[in-house]
């Protein structure tokens, strides 16, 4: 550890981006939530092995850096719209697990009142417009909410979180190319997984990059390791400071890899279990940060090993939250279709 | 002496709610594709662009889809967009928005946002623009839960529902029948509201009920007075709302005449006649019925160019009347 510190003191100005930007507590507690949505995502996983949960779930599980680094620069007030693999957009942006645990189990306690689940998952009190059943339907909702943020000049900036698969979607052009005419607050945040469902963006998209497209919008685009903290942060930094500048939209291609398969029916037949484990064992997101806050000396392991057990004992308490939580009355099947009126 | 009452055009009454509620509600604004300079392809926005700035009367790219979607979200977060489709038939583009999105988000998310979009929609034949500008397409979003559906037949009603729709926290999809826009009516000045989901009685009469839509309230209404000199009392039901569907209205309309004629422009099977029958059926007023129930509405083709087959393919005032006299004479 002395080692490592004083590196980090000689070295100073040539740290990472997130290693200057943040002190050592912000950059504990984004390994705290690193760790809360990989647990959260497996104690769901779980819960619905053993058949607690119906329904099916998308997991991030291995994109943890992705939605940590975007997330970062936000306030509470700045707004997201996210995808059918948003647990992970949900946490960072600041939910809490009982709910989304509440939600899962179909409960009045969760945060759609058990009326959307996983795919459909939102915090409309931190900001975070919901998830989004349709590939490529929140990206023209965020560009809506950036409008609103520049009507009603509330200096809001808005984030579109959405996959490689949506990137082939009419929405995704048609939302990109009217942000950038009306230069609006908002950043698209594409996650390339690598896989569209089974298809490959090799096979699926006409470009290299996903970032190339921002050319066609003339917007900057711009690729970085989502599997790395610090590079996504710095991304979603100067896109933030440029949207609230009034400068428009930027397009982030993170580009990162999901462990698990598409959702619970995935027989991972698109991809060899090489790849998979070499993504596991070599790029790991919550790895990778560990390593270099174990190097830059801003914690040990039992600082480690104080998160996972802090982090062991909220999933838990969500879990048993969620189990304790009424279900909804069948009486109550039509509320929400229309705003009650008084 | 009292005044004339004020007529306006069915355009200029919609393009006159738009401004007031624009006034009244710096929330409101409009978008849609060439509704500044140009004024919209029906000439509905007109000159709005140059009182309320290209801010609020704002031009998109034809982007349907995407505007749609950039409407729902604004609405999401605090503001009041009315968005023109230039079409109703474009409506096709941007179903993902209207209905995935704009419907299902207040109920997705437990009753925690609401959407308070107003969609446009200029519908309906008769303007020789064939097969893809001509769609009747109000019992598709009418099929959706979430969504309310208007279509007002009359200049008062289209500024007074449009008022209505504006102050409503769900998405109003409002069907504007295009050969409705140069019709003149008394339209009253100023604010004022028509209630979403209640229809309206045009005429009252006592042996058989005519439940009408949009441009056929019109025909309807001429059919009535042939059939009133000779001796058939039509009542027409001017429905306004298809959802959700004023059934109190129909059902009691139904009990005082006995027979039930459904008069609409869209693809007759699987439409709003169908829903109105069925309605019907269901109810205490089908024990009052003398006959059966007739639909009449649009062919089952596409809307054609040639104009007489153009006229052929929605019903007109000479159907109404023949398919009322069979009603009411048992001339089938």
């Amino acid at each position: 550890m002395a080692t490592a510190r004083k590196l980090a003191d000689e070295q100073q100005t040539n740290l990472p981006f997130a290693y200057r930007h943040y002190s050592q507590e912000q950059l504990k507690d984004v390994l705290r939530k690193m760790y809360l949505i990989r647990r959260f995502e497996e104690g769901a996983e779980d819960s619905y092995m053993r058949g607690l949960i119906h329904g099916t779930m998308h997991l991030s599980i291995g994109q943890e850096a992705s939605a940590m680094g975007i997330c970062m620069p936000l306030t509470e007030q700045d707004q997201i719209t996210s995808t059918h693999r948003g647990h992970g957009h949900c946490i960072a942006k600041g939910a809490d697990v009982k709910r989304m645990f509440a939600e899962f189990f179909g409960k009045t306690t969760g945060y759609c009142k058990g009326r959307g689940g996983s795919m459909h998952i939102a915090d409309v009190s931190m900001g975070n417009l919901g998830a989004n059943g349709i590939v490529a339907g929140g990206i023209p909702i965020a560009v809506g909410a950036a409008l609103s943020a520049k009507r009603m000049k509330t200096g809001k900036v808005v984030i579109s979180f959405f996959g490689d698969g949506a990137n082939n979607e009419g929405a995704f052009h048609e939302a990109l190319n009217m942000a950038a005419i009306w230069k609006l607050p908002v950043i698209f945040v594409c996650e390339n997984n690598g896989y569209g469902m089974s298809t490959s963006t090799a096979r699926s998209t006409a470009v290299k990059n996903i970032a190339d497209r921002a050319a066609a919008y003339s917007m900057p685009g711009v690729i970085v390791n989502g599997n790395i903290f610090s590079e996504v942060a710095e991304a979603a930094h100067a896109a933030v400071e440029r949207a609230r500048a009034g400068e428009g939209p930027t397009l982030i291609e993170s580009k990162t890899y999901r462990y698990r398969g598409h959702s619970k029916s995935d027989r991972n037949r698109y991809r060899t279990k090489e790849e998979i484990d070499d993504w596991i064992s070599n790029r790991d997101p919550i790895a990778l940060f560990e390593n270099e806050l174990k190097e830059f000396g801003l914690i040990d392991d039992k600082g480690i090993e104080d998160i996972r057990e802090a982090v062991r004992v909220e999933i838990e308490a969500g879990i048993e939250f969620a189990k304790a939580s009424p279900s909804p009355e069948a009486a109550d099947l039509e509320q929400f279709v229309y705003t009650e009126m008084a | 002496m009292d005044a004339m009452p004020r007529e306006l055009s069915y355009s200029q009454a919609i393009q006159e709610a738009m401004a007031i509620a624009m006034e009244a509600d710096s929330r409101v604004f409009l978008m849609g594709e060439d509704i500044g300079v140009y004024g919209g392809a029906f000439q509905v926005t007109g000159d709005l662009v140059e009182r309320f700035g290209p801010d609020r009367v704002m031009d998109t790219p034809i982007s349907e889809l995407g505007g749609a979607g950039v409407a729902v979200g604004a609405a999401m977060t605090g503001m009041r967009p009315i968005f023109e489709f230039q079409f109703s038939d474009f409506a096709t583009l941007a179903m993902e928005q209207i209905v995935n999105q704009a419907a299902k988000m207040r109920f997705m998310l437990g009753g925690e946002v609401s959407v308070p979009v107003v969609m446009r929609f200029p519908a309906g034949s008769g303007t020789g623009a064939a097969a893809q500008h001509s769609q009747s397409l109000e019992a598709w979003l009418g099929h959706v839960p979430g969504l309310k559906v208007i279509q007002p037949a009359t200049p008062h009603d289209a500024k007074g529902m449009l008022l209505a729709a504006v102050a409503d926290p769900d998405p109003i999809m409002i069907f504007e029948h295009k050969l409705l826009y140069k019709m003149k009516g008394p339209v009253p000045e100023g604010h004022y509201t028509v209630p979403i989901g209640k229809a309206e009685i045009r005429r009252e009469g006592a042996d058989l009920t005519i439940v009408a839509t949009s441009i056929m309230v019109h025909k309807a209404m001429e059919a009535a007075e042939t059939l009133a000199a000779e001796g058939i009392d039509v009542e027409v039901v001017d429905l306004r709302t298809i959802r959700p569907m004023d059934k109190d209205t129909v059902i009691a309309s139904v009990k005082k005449t006995s027979r039930l004629l459904c008069v609409y422009e869209a693809v007759k099977t699987l439409g709003i006649g169908a829903e109105v029958s069925a309605m019907i059926a269901e109810s205490e007023a089908f024990d009052y019925l003398d006959a059966p129930i007739v639909r009449l509405g649009g062919a089952e083709t596409p809307i054609p160019y040639n104009p007489e087959l153009e006229k052929s393919a929605v019903p007109q005032t000479p159907d109404i009347i023949a398919a009322a006299r069979g009603l009411v004479r048992g001339q089938r």
